[in-house]
């Protein structure tokens, strides 16, 4: 993964700013085990059932034919990846010269929990119903919002859990909101005709899916409508947001998006952060 | 020409595979059968007075009109100046065939030498009275060009009587990495971990182009684009490994979007063994008109038809973006209009590959029982179709363990109920395309599930007014008030006002309308009735259908 932006206000764990100086111990949040309370968090390795044993499970193939020296072969790898002990749980001919491997190692490795940064979407987690009320005390017009799939992306699953009425998993999709008024312009949109309905409807938010992502495309197609956004004068009105089981708030910072979220999505996640994101602009104008 | 005894052979079943019973209601089964058929009837009315650009370039495909000029397919530079012309209602072959004769070109040739020099398709543009010679060119090259489909139909079978083929439910894998020469290990890779039938998966947007890319591929987003070099290349692996393995291994491709024709008759020249081809798919999921996928499916059909390839419709599709458990009529709707016009282009009852799914949320109270119902009912609404289940797409959640687990309910539902072909689901579902080992991790299960439970569903028994026959009821008598609004409505209408995945079309919109027009009174096809009496001899079609249509 190649480097995240970070913008220092806009890092946060569960809604809460990090301070600039850290304690080597902080709350982790949630309830903590009796095992992992007051543990050292500059030195966290991966846990199997004992605190410090490092277990990894891997799954993977290489293009060699089913045999000793290639159970070696996957071991061989694993230490190269810095694992120890590396034992080869299954491994099966998948024929053609190649085979798959289920390979158990130890990882001596630790990371500084107290020094990770991730920069997430910093809006607070709402309900409809607040959402609506705060747009309410807010505005006396709908929020316009325009969604697709864009480029060659066919795949409208996941814009659709996000737009139509029915929503996904209990929750109401946007369409259901009083305070939208929402155009859902289906799959395989160019971006070209994104823009042009932005600015015909006078957009508040654009909303792209790709769920698509072999040989990173999203990345370059979603990299591609900011540049146009630039060229054409529209990036600054309108937030742009990008969603996918591919996407994550850092990468969207990274493509120039002012928000993307993840699998797991639901619509009072998009609605929340949209309705504080726009009375935020409203109130520094 | 000779004919096999063998046609559109039916999948093997092996002893007790069946599926518990359901007691349908018999009334209501053939009430909703009248009812998608009339719906269909209204479909064929419509579709044979028209024709589309995809048709025609398919009647120069079937002539054996091949190529590109700087990657534009020949078929479509010719067609496109038959649209400029205007004269598109005629039709291609009187041009064409007039010319053939004037020039003694073969089609081939003719057809470079009309990009070469646009003025001659309009010099033979004009013609009143086609002359006999040139109608009997016409004839004779559509003769040869389903020739050539029919004599890979009997390869087909001599292959599956001599090699021998999968049971049901046939293991459906997807290969999809945007390189045909990859693709080529990974489907190898799959037959030998136990695939009985391997997709290519298109690559993302071919369904909206307006032509079918030449050459082999290398560089595909989603997929790998459908070309006759990259089915060629693919046929041949599959043959080779099945040779090696002793079982004929099935290929599947898409009759589908813009150039279904085209595709079809590329597939039958290549001895493709599946292709989708939903009369309707495209026009929801795709935003295509609905006059031109109307017509295009018709004629793409009777060419499947005559290809004696099994085809898969996408009514599955329905349930990612409707809700599996509040729209589940609506699948056994479509299911219905799908088969009565698949029947109505010759399709045969071993050819449909009617398509289902299991989707709905695995958390839900009961969703086995569900799902069971849902996959039960299909089986009993088409007996002997190779009907095709796909797995749980929706709520794969990235926990790929879990997936591992909802897929293996999958196809111990798929081999519980009695289902043709199993579209086996991935663990990565909605992460990545297939990876190698993902493959051979659903193999190996499903492989698993279906020796252990194939002889389950012989056995049990549904308990009469349980929630499975209720449900199955309940959703049959759904589906029934559906198909008599649709009936009274039209097909048409009734897809402009969203009766199906929540997406309404209108007849004016979507891509592909320019390319639909109504044949003129002379207007001609030399392979129309040559494969009616085909599909007749063949025992697709009734007997009166030829004379019908000569009429």
């Amino acid at each position: 993964m190649s480097s995240v932006h970070q913008g220092p206000a806009q890092d946060a764990i569960a809604g809460q700013s990090i301070p600039e100086t850290v304690e080597n111990t902080v709350n982790l949040p949630g309830s903590a085990s009796p095992v992992n309370q007051g543990i050292d968090l500059t030195r966290v390795q991966a846990y199997g059932d004992t605190l410090g044993d490092g277990q990894v499970m891997l799954s993977f193939s290489m293009p060699l034919p089913f045999g000793e020296e290639a159970k070696e072969a996957a071991r061989e790898l694993c230490r190269k990846m810095g694992l120890q002990n590396p034992q080869v749980y299954h491994a099966h001919d998948l024929g053609e010269g190649f085979t798959y491997f289920t390979v158990y190692a130890s990882s001596p490795y630790a990371v500084d929990f107290s020094k990770i940064r991730v920069a997430q979407v910093s809006a607070a987690r709402l309900s409809k119903s607040a959402i609506e009320g705060l747009w309410s005390q807010h505005f006396s017009r709908k929020l316009r919002i325009i969604g697709a799939c864009t480029g060659d992306d066919a795949h409208t699953v996941g814009i659709d859990a996000i737009l139509n009425v029915k929503g996904y998993n209990g929750e109401k999709g946007l369409e259901a909101y009083k305070c939208f008024e929402i155009k859902n312009m289906g799959a395989q949109v160019t971006n070209e005709v994104m823009l042009a309905a932005a600015r015909d409807l006078d957009a508040d938010a654009i909303l792209v899916s790709q769920i698509v992502t072999q040989k990173d495309c999203h990345r370059t197609n979603l990299a591609a409508l900011i540049d146009l956004a630039e060229a054409e004068g529209l990036r600054a009105k309108p937030l742009y947001i990008c969603g996918g089981p591919r996407l994550s708030h850092a990468i969207a910072l990274e493509l120039g998006f002012d928000a993307g979220f993840g699998g797991g999505t639901l619509a009072p996640d998009v609605a929340g952060y949209v309705v504080q994101t726009l009375v935020q602009r409203q109130q520094q104008r | 020409m000779t004919h096999s005894p063998l046609i559109c052979q039916e999948l093997p079943s092996p002893p007790g595979f069946s599926c518990p019973a359901l007691h349908l209601d018999r009334e209501a089964v053939q009430r909703a059968r009248h009812l998608a058929s009339g719906i269909a009837d209204q479909v064929q009315l419509f579709t044979q007075l028209r024709s589309t650009v995809a048709i025609e370039r398919t009647i120069l495909r079937l002539f054996g009109v091949d190529g590109d000029r700087d990657g534009a397919p020949l078929v479509n530079l010719v067609v496109d100046q038959l649209l400029a012309l205007g004269i598109q209602h005629h039709g291609i072959a009187r041009p064409f065939c007039h010319a053939l004769l004037k020039t003694g070109l073969m089609p081939q040739a003719l057809a470079q030498a009309m990009v070469d020099d646009p003025t001659l398709l309009v010099a033979h543009a004009n013609v009143d009275v086609l002359p006999a010679q040139a109608q009997s060119i016409g004839l004779q090259l559509a003769q040869a060009g389903l020739a050539r489909i029919e004599t890979q139909r009997l390869e087909r079978e001599r292959q599956i009587s001599k090699l021998g083929q999968g049971q049901q439910p046939l293991k459906y894998v997807i290969v999809a990495s945007g390189n045909i020469h990859e693709d080529v290990v990974q489907a190898r890779v799959a037959a030998r971990q136990g695939a009985d039938v391997i997709a290519v998966i298109r690559s993302t947007g071919q369904s909206l182009l307006d032509y079918v890319p030449q050459g082999e591929t290398s560089e595909g987003f989603g997929g790998t684009f459908a070309t006759q070099a990259n089915f060629r290349l693919m046929r041949k692996a599959l043959d080779d490994v099945g040779q090696e393995l002793g079982r004929y291994i099935r290929l599947c491709n898409y009759a589908s979007g813009l150039c279904m024709p085209e595709i079809a008759v590329m597939g039958g020249f290549e001895r493709l063994d599946m292709m989708l081809n939903d009369a309707l798919y495209g026009i929801l999921f795709r935003d295509i008109n609905m006059q031109r996928t109307l017509c295009d499916q018709r004629i793409s059909r009777r060419l499947s038809a005559l290809s004696g390839l099994i085809i898969n419709t996408g009514e599955d599709n329905y349930l990612t973006t409707a809700d599996a458990v509040d729209a589940a009529h609506t699948v056994v709707a479509s299911t219905l209009i799908n088969e009565a016009l698949a029947r109505a282009a010759g399709l045969k009852t071993a050819q449909l590959g009617l398509g289902h799914a299991m989707e709905i949320k695995p958390d839900l109270p009961d969703a086995l029982a569900l799902e069971l119902a849902q996959a039960a009912l299909i089986r009993h609404l088409f007996p002997g179709a190779p009907l095709k289940y796909m797995p749980p797409t929706k709520h794969m959640t990235g926990n790929v363990l879990r997936g591992h687990v909802q897929d293996a309910l999958f196809d111990l539902v798929g081999v519980m109920t009695g289902q043709g072909i199993q579209l086996l689901g991935m663990m990565t579902e909605a992460m990545h395309t297939p990876h190698i080992h993902d493959r051979y991790l659903a193999l190996e299960s499903a492989q698993m599930i279906f020796s252990s439970g194939r002889g389950l569903g012989g056995e049990l028994a549904f308990a009469p007014g349980g929630m499975i026959a209720n449900r199955a009821a309940d959703v049959l008598s759904q589906s029934l008030v559906l198909l008599e609004e649709m009936a009274e409505e039209g097909l048409m209408v009734a897809l402009s006002r969203g009766h199906f995945a929540d997406i309404a079309r209108s007849p004016q919109g979507g891509r592909g309308l320019a390319g639909v027009f109504l044949r003129s009174p002379d207007y001609w096809d030399p392979s129309e009735d040559l494969l009616t009496e085909r599909l007749v001899a063949l025992g697709h079609l009734p007997a009166q259908q030829a004379t019908t249509e000569a009429a």
